[in-house]
């Protein structure tokens, strides 16, 4: 069984009596351990289906199923532990919270899942850690780098361990070789077994996942999948190894 | 590395309630610096709290003030439990009857103590127009009075220097009399006045020219304040006098303006007491029928047997009304049907203290109550405009699984620490607003800050923090995460 499960997924909003689709009839399975992009122009749909994908919006017609549970009814009460427990969250613009330190913002997820002070002390640490942040963690947001803002939100996705990653434009806010190096994060994380789902409209970076979908018009249009053809991951350029 | 949970697992089961365990003291830390970050902000926020709080405080105290300074003087001219008997104007039904009117005698006296259990003590009262004279001084008394040595009791007297005449003196008509500290100051001065405490027993007193020996005193009486005021001015007096020993005491308020409270202890000062006989013999054609101007029949003649008037005392206060009965039956017996006399108790003038109390803090509370909902109003706006700012912050909050209650959680526990942190400065305030009303305006009651009125009024800017909090956390809890992510 896929780890999540879309079936014939709408969304439609209404505006001034007009009927707008942003999500057609989508269909689509992400397995564990996958990494995908979605990949579309603006106003294809793609921020609404990670946004259903996600738990932050629910669908008006279809089924979802993440990790063994249907979720499309769930109350916003029940979508908040999911995403606090099972789903990471990359943003284009980082959004860190500017008044705490990047630690306390690493440890934000678990203050909302109840852990001890000393055990979300030492994940968040055990968090920047992996990302290469450690001796950032007192410094306030805004006196970091955009790259290593992104890699503290980064850390913030990863702390609560969650079955699946989405990153909304990850290397929208920054300069391509900063780009580079968190695609190269995203790369690793992914070898290391992460689920991770990469939205974005820029067909070089989709580039760099195995399994690309893309979204025009509120459907998928296309389907690139080279995991089907044999090929685990797709040749990356030099620039990319890690 | 990830535990993968059996599909049939429902994560609502799995996931505790987020919400519950949210760590207060980190919400309350952000709140904390929040309230840092915008320190002139929140100083303002605060102002309409802190004057609630403050004014709350001082108001309450002011009253407290006031009740406690009138309840001693209740209590020092007698309480609840007396009951004065007087003499009255008939009324106009028995008009024509008014030659055949007795008077209070000293006859109701014994019929009383014979026939009313509900009374406990009673003393007939001479009431003599006096003006007394010794040491080459006039002074004419607030009160000089015959009565019976149980008197002291009714009265809530004490001797402090010598004796209270007895019955002795009263069955010999004696010419002895008590003084009062105020008939004594003004004849040989006062211990501040003269530097030493004079006890003039033993000394011959002339009461409308007739010689009276002095055989007691009582002691100074005075308000709670009044003696603590003397007191602190005489230990500074003390300290001072090491350097210039001139100096004497500070004067006693001899209470003369008609001030509140005071003047009911100058009244109990400038007293003379003597035997109820001893005023019947020597004055009784110059006796005093207080309340009972309008009628001459007997006045004055030789022989007539009225009293001024009666003070009684009730067994409880709870029987009042039933006690008043019980008197009134039996002097309308006496008195063979003829209503010429009249109760006062202190029961109205109780009734006057409770309402004015009562009055004072209706709108003393009203008045604080106003500046603590301007206050409150003060603090919803602040919140708004705090989370407006924040729009942000609470779509990256839910996004990373905040759930609805916990960002209501959140608003709200900065909104009462704001509040709360105002109902501290309030209470700060108070007490310096205490000091300056007292400083401003010496009154005889020296407001009197209660624990109960300091811990209400804090409760009440807690509450206000509660309620001005509200409308802005659910504002603030309903945002939808995606379009407070996009918020700019």
């Amino acid at each position: 069984m896929a780890l999540v499960e879309l079936r014939s997924v709408s969304k439609i909003y209404h505006l001034g009596g007009e009927e707008i689709r942003a999500l057609d009839d989508v269909s689509l399975d992400i397995h564990e351990g996958e990494f995908i992009s979605i990949i579309g122009p603006s106003g294809s749909g793609k921020s609404t289906l990670m946004h259903i994908l996600g738990c932050l919006d629910s669908p008006t017609h279809g089924t979802i199923q993440l990790d063994g549970r249907m979720i499309q009814d769930a109350s916003t009460r029940e979508l908040a532990a999911i995403r606090n427990r099972k789903i990471g969250f990359v943003f284009q613009f980082f959004n860190l919270l500017p008044k705490l330190s990047v630690l306390q913002n690493v440890e934000l997820p678990m203050i909302y899942s109840g852990i001890a002070t000393r055990q979300r002390h030492q994940r968040a640490l055990g968090a920047l850690q992996a990302v290469d942040l450690a001796n950032r963690a007192k410094h306030r947001p805004s006196q970091l780098s955009g790259g290593q803002q992104q890699r503290a939100a980064i850390a913030r996705a990863l702390v609560n361990d969650p079955r699946i990653i989405f990153a909304d434009e990850p290397t929208g806010n920054l300069d391509s070789h900063t780009g580079e190096a968190i695609l190269a994060l995203f790369r690793r994380l992914s070898r290391e077994g992460r689920t991770i789902v990469l939205v974005t409209h820029d067909p070089e970076i989709a580039a760099v996942t195995p399994r690309r979908i893309e979204i025009r018009d509120g459907k998928i249009a296309e389907k690139v999948d080279l995991t089907l053809a044999g090929l685990d991951r797709p040749p990356a350029p030099a620039v990319l190894a890690p | 590395m990830r535990s993968a949970p059996t599909p049939a697992q429902a994560p609502a089961a799995t996931v505790p309630l987020a919400h519950g365990s949210i760590d207060l003291w980190m919400t309350v830390g952000v709140g904390l610096r929040e309230t840092w970050a915008h320190k002139f902000r929140s100083l303002l926020t605060m102002l309409g709290i802190i004057l609630g709080v403050s004014s709350l405080v001082a108001m309450s105290a002011l009253v407290k003030g006031m009740e406690v300074g009138a309840k001693e003087a209740l209590i020092a001219v007698g309480g609840l439990q007396k009951v004065r008997v007087e003499p009255q104007e008939l009324p106009v039904e028995q008009r024509h009857l008014q030659e055949q009117a007795v008077g209070i005698t000293i006859n109701d006296v014994y019929a009383l103590q014979a026939s009313a259990p509900l009374v406990k003590r009673i003393s007939p009262e001479i009431r003599i127009p006096a003006t007394a004279s010794a040491n080459g001084k006039n002074f004419r008394t607030f009160m000089c009075l015959g009565v019976w040595p149980v008197a002291l009791e009714l009265t809530e007297h004490v001797i402090a220097h010598g004796r209270m005449f007895n019955e002795l003196d009263d069955e010999m008509a004696r010419s002895v009399c008590v003084i009062g500290t105020g008939t004594r100051n003004e004849l040989w001065g006062s211990p501040e006045e003269v530097g030493r405490e004079i006890v003039p027993l033993g000394e011959t007193l002339y009461v409308n020219g007739l010689p009276f020996t002095i055989v007691g005193m009582f002691p100074h009486y005075e308000s709670e304040q009044e003696r603590k005021a003397r007191e602190l001015a005489r230990q500074q007096a003390a300290l001072q006098s090491t350097n210039a020993p001139a100096a004497t005491g500070p004067a006693r308020d001899r209470g003369r303006g008609r001030r509140g409270s005071n003047f009911a202890f100058w009244i109990k000062n400038a007293t003379i007491y003597m035997p109820l006989n001893t005023a019947y013999m020597k004055f009784r054609s110059g006796i005093t029928y207080s309340g009972f101007r309008g009628s001459s029949s007997g006045e004055g003649n030789i022989g007539d047997p009225r009293l001024s008037s009666l003070e009684l005392k009730i067994h409880s206060v709870d029987r009042l009304a039933e006690s008043l009965q019980q008197i009134r039956n039996v002097l309308m017996t006496t008195h063979r049907g003829i209503e010429d006399f009249s109760f006062r108790t202190q029961e109205e003038w109780a009734e006057n203290i409770n309402a004015f109390i009562r009055n004072a803090r209706r709108s003393g509370g009203l008045i604080a109550g106003i500046s603590l909902l301007v206050g409150g109003i003060g603090i919803m706006n602040i919140m708004l405009a705090s989370i407006s700012e924040r729009v942000r912050e609470i779509g990256i909050r839910k996004s990373v699984g905040a759930a609805t209650a916990d960002i209501f959680i959140q608003i709200l526990v900065e909104s009462v620490f704001i509040a709360m942190l105002g109902g501290l400065a309030g209470l700060l305030t108070s007490v310096a607003l205490v000091r300056l009303i007292s400083s401003f305006s010496p009154t005889e009651n020296a407001p009197i800050i209660t624990v109960l009125a300091l811990s209400v009024a804090f409760g009440f800017s807690v509450l206000v923090g509660v309620l001005a909090g509200l409308f802005p956390a659910v504002k603030a809890a309903r945002l939808n995460p995606i379009q407070a992510l996009r918020y700019e």
